[in-house]
């Protein structure tokens, strides 16, 4: 089953959320207005991306980190593959293995930043495909770090009011076994957040008592809820509307007692087993 | 005779009056209109009061299944439609990402009327474009003690099966209070 959709409705930062969360192995495909990008990840970990606006292949990374030059570039035979090449500069002593190691996870986490800038196209994430003539990240590189550090480029103040239209919840720390802050690079700010998030303070008090604007505490809480490490409690009966002066008088108890609602149900149960 | 409501909600053209219909015995009294904005026009016509269906259990018991009206500018209608409910079925086109956002807007809504218990039902699993109810589940951010159900709205056995999971949901929040 592909998910499909448009950044437009489904950011990209939710959809690296979704890969994370749900461990998914496959490749993500974004058809942006201006530009193509593809990104691929084993078990909701990052190991391979490509973008038409930076040349991914390893001749590219090889040209951009200054190892070789245009023109040595363009005696490389078209039709190796990366891996080829790769294994036959190692081999030759021309590139150490975590030399080689390094560029590719610079050249992945280069081109993951600039989806960060893509907020609209059609995606589509085709399970299990991933590609395999290409270098992958070794070891695959976890999305969480890459999650709070594009989200903290978000500007988008409006989007962030409407992820977070309510600083009167508050927030606890997701029970996930992997969500761990030690392996999270958190900044002085957040670790600031961090030590308030307690169900008794409220997102507005945590603002208040580090000074925070509105659009700063946003811009964390929306980080750390996407990188999964924090959940929102909503405060109960919080959105309830106001009443109408003169309004319906409160509806009747629909039972007499707990055991009275509990008959009903077991009854609707059995029909509906039937 | 005792009579008991479920309600059933989610944005617009995501299956309510097709969930009510398919288990209701009654036809389903809909107030439906001809579409007048291009944006909402997927369908041709919409629920703009109501949907109504009835399920008789026995002499003692009637169930009935309301449906809210999908579009955004009847919500004034949720609050009173939700009044005195058993619980909720938060219905969600699995095909159109394009309404989660909405779908988590009127979850929020409806969970401010009352503390009800609830469950969502992932629509539309029959589509080939369909997300799983596990990825659902991400994308609304649905807590892991809410059911996120699989569903498509005129399979009989699949929605008893989202009614049947509301009712055990209701169970276990009695057995919840009774212990605290």
């Amino acid at each position: 089953m592909a998910l499909k959709g448009n950044l437009h409705d489904f950011s990209i930062t939710q959809l690296l959320n979704l890969i994370h969360l749900a461990r998914k192995t496959g490749t993500l495909a974004i058809d942006g207005k201006h530009s193509a990008a593809r990104a691929s990840f084993r078990e909701g970990k990052l190991v391979f991306a490509q973008t038409d606006t930076l040349d991914s292949r390893l001749i590219g990374m090889l040209v951009k980190v200054g190892k070789i030059t245009v023109d040595q570039s363009k005696k490389i035979p078209a039709n190796k593959t990366d891996r080829d090449l790769a294994n036959m500069l190692v081999q030759a002593g021309l590139l150490t293995k975590t030399e080689l190691e390094q560029m590719v996870r610079n050249n992945v986490k280069d081109v993951v930043d600039r989806l960060f800038a893509l907020n609209d196209g059609l995606f589509r994430f085709e399970p299990n495909v991933l590609p395999e003539d290409r270098l992958w990240a070794e070891p695959p590189i976890n999305l969480d770090g890459i999650i709070m550090e594009g989200t903290r480029r978000l500007k988008e103040s409006e989007k962030l009011q409407e992820e977070i239209p309510n600083l009167e919840v508050t927030l606890r720390f997701t029970d996930r076994p992997d969500a761990k802050l030690r392996n999270v690079n958190l900044s002085v700010d957040e670790w600031r957040v961090v030590s308030y998030i307690n169900p008794k303070n409220t997102v507005r008090q945590i603002a208040q008592a580090n000074s925070m604007s509105d659009l700063q505490i946003r811009k964390i809480v929306y980080a750390m809820l996407q990188a999964g490490l924090v959940e929102v409690i909503q405060p109960l009966g919080m959105p309830a509307p106001v009443a109408v002066p003169g309004g319906r008088a409160a509806p009747p108890k629909a039972f007499a007692s707990t055991e009275e609602k509990r008959s009903v149900v077991n009854k609707l149960i059995n029909f509906f087993n039937r | 005779m005792q009579t008991v409501k479920m309600v059933v909600t989610g944005p617009f053209a995501a299956g309510k009056t097709e969930f009510i219909r398919t288990i209701s015995e009654i036809d389903v009294v809909s107030t439906e209109r001809k579409i007048s904005s291009d944006a909402e026009r997927i369908k041709d016509a919409t629920t703009v009061a109501m949907d109504f269906g009835r399920i008789t259990v026995d002499e003692e018991l009637v169930l009935y299944l309301f449906g809210t009206p999908g579009q955004k500018r009847f919500d004034f209608m949720w609050e009173i439609l939700s009044e005195g409910m058993l619980g909720f079925i938060v219905i969600v086109d699995s095909s159109r990402p394009e309404t989660f956002r909405e779908a988590r807007g009127i979850l929020d809504t409806f969970r401010g009327y009352a503390e009800t218990p609830y469950v969502i039902a992932a629509n539309k699993q029959d589509s080939e474009d369909a997300w799983s109810p596990d990825d659902l589940r991400i994308a609304l951010k649905i807590s892991k003690d809410i059911k996120v159900l699989p569903c498509v709205a005129n399979d009989k056995d699949l929605v008893k099966g989202v009614l049947l999971e509301l009712l055990y949901s209701i169970l276990e929040t009695m057995d919840l209070e009774g212990a605290g």
